[in-house]
């Protein structure tokens, strides 16, 4: 489903954040980025959701080219991408519901859509019962859970998380992560860059390993490694 | 689009102005009192047009003809300014006729000029009316060369005078429009970047979300147009009522002065300076948004 083909990134100010990079990621992978901070984590994700063009090679989501699409063609692209980040990113003054049904309201879907699918996705996170309040009054770990609430409703084809569970304790990150696991199981391909080491030693998933903008590392079940 | 889009759309805008209040009026501001001078310019000048008109078709030239000319003499001259093709009318106006409507002219007053039937200073006269007003000048010379003419009289200078004043006011209003015009839309486009700035972090989170860029840029346009559309709005109805007011004033103390009062007319130019208020506010928020939200 994603392939990345000798792919280059420089940046304006000549820093080269991935270099050479050949990828390539099925449908319904489980997929850990790891590696040392500024090792291309970031910038590999950026280059999937198009914030960032490659420098060389190409990228291939879903048979298409990303080089190609259209600047027009890009909310359609992140559209099929549910991202989840470190520091949620959600509306301060708009409710757990209005998070999510905002993702919607986006895509121009109907109320009658969003009446239907937002209580099925909170449900699913189980946060039906906090659908009205306010962001800032739920611990980091419900908070993140209304991220991929919103991440999930529009069905993306895949998830990219940024080390989502950088703010939770250990507890709430496992279950965070069982609610990755559950969604990934429905079908969802998931990326997740992250430092958590225990996290990805017990998972036994992919891993691939970044290094200087390089992939050390690329292995079908395995661990956080000696790189990082 | 959909209702609730639209409603979204309405509710971004009209929160991002009550947010920026103070800067919001500052661009209602601008744009009332930009439009202001642009609307009582045009009523100006359009005044200034009718009245110069209705001066224009009463432009008459008075040939004064020396005492001792003979009927025969008179009526030569007569032939000879009616074959001219630029003159419209030719009237012989004996001395005797002459003081009768100057007479009539002066009502109550006419005692002052009692007795001078038997020995009347005026002289016989022509009264000509020419095609259009530049022809009347050029026709004033020719006459002056005749041998019997005493004196040629039109209204030098009057009617260029007001068409003089109806393009400096024209020209006046035009550039203090343009200029405050300006203002009006760059006060709108700072206004806008404060609003694009304020909810930077939200613009991320819709672009991420899958956001056209229109449904990120529709808010703040909306938000420019509604700040032109209630400047344009005070200007209106300042511009309606005071002129409303002024036509009451003149009609009872200067009732000679015939201003333009054809409600149409007067409707289209508020409608005009509506629409140019609402074309103000987007073009403020398309120069922002050009700067501040590209793709």
């Amino acid at each position: 489903m994603i392939q990345f083909n000798n792919v280059t990134k420089i940046y304006a100010n000549g820093i080269k954040a991935i270099n050479d990079v050949t990828l390539r990621i099925r449908k319904g992978e489980f997929v850990f980025l790891v590696g040392p901070s500024g090792a291309g984590k970031s910038t590999l994700t950026k280059l999937l959701y198009r914030e960032e063009i490659p420098s060389r090679g190409q990228i291939i989501f879903n048979g298409k080219s990303l080089a190609r699409i259209r600047p027009r063609e890009v909310p359609y692209l992140r559209r099929k991408i549910g991202m989840v980040f470190q520091d949620f990113r959600l509306f301060p003054q708009k409710t757990v519901f209005e998070n999510v049904s905002f993702a919607l309201e986006v895509t121009g879907a109907s109320n009658r859509e969003i009446r239907k699918v937002v209580p099925v996705v909170l449900n699913l996170v189980g946060l039906i019962e906090k659908a009205d309040s306010f962001p800032d009054y739920l611990s980091g770990g419900e908070q993140q859970r209304v991220c991929i609430a919103r991440a999930i409703v529009n069905n993306p084809v895949l998830i990219i998380a940024d080390e989502p569970t950088g703010n939770l304790d250990p507890d709430t990150s496992w279950d965070l992560m069982n609610l990755l696991l559950d969604i990934n199981r429905r079908g969802t391909t998931i990326i997740m860059a992250t430092h958590a080491w225990d996290i990805v030693d017990a998972m036994k998933k992919r891993v691939v390993a970044l290094k200087d903008g390089r992939v050390v590392r690329d292995e079908m079940r395995g661990v956080y490694g000696h790189e990082a | 689009m959909r209702l609730s889009t639209l409603r979204y759309y309405f509710r971004e805008a009209f929160l991002s102005i009550w947010r920026n209040s103070w800067l919001s009026v500052a661009s209602i501001g601008v744009v009332a009192v930009s439009l202001l001078i642009l609307g009582s310019s045009l009523l100006l000048v359009v005044n200034a047009n009718r009245i110069a008109q209705g001066l224009e078709s009463s432009v008459e030239i008075s040939v004064f003809i020396k005492d001792e000319t003979t009927p025969d003499h008179v009526r030569d001259i007569k032939f000879e300014i009616e074959a001219r093709p630029d003159v419209a009318r030719v009237e012989y106006v004996p001395k005797e006729q002459a003081l009768k409507e100057m007479m009539e002219n002066l009502g109550d007053d006419q005692d002052i000029l009692a007795g001078l039937e038997e020995k009347n200073p005026l002289p016989d006269a022509f009264r000509i009316k020419t095609h259009t007003v530049d022809q009347v000048a050029p026709l004033a010379a020719w006459l002056e060369a005749f041998a019997r003419v005493d004196q040629v009289r039109y209204g030098q200078g009057v009617v260029e005078k007001l068409l003089t004043i109806s393009r400096w006011v024209r020209t006046a209003g035009a550039v203090t429009m343009v200029l405050l015009g300006v203002a009006a839309i760059f006060l709108i486009a700072t206004t806008i970047r404060l609003s694009v700035f304020a909810r930077r972090k939200e613009i991320g989170i819709m672009k991420f979300l899958g956001a056209t860029n229109w449904f990120v840029r529709f808010p703040f346009l909306l938000e420019g147009m509604l700040l032109g559309l209630a400047g344009s709005f005070v200007a209106v109805v300042v511009i309606y009522f005071g002129y409303l007011s002024l036509i009451g004033n003149i009609n009872l103390s200067l009732p000679f002065m015939r201003l333009v009062t054809e409600r149409s007319l007067i409707i289209s130019l508020m409608e005009g300076l509506l629409a140019l208020g609402l074309a103000i506010g987007a073009t403020g928020s398309m120069i922002s948004m050009r700067r501040f939200l590209k793709a």
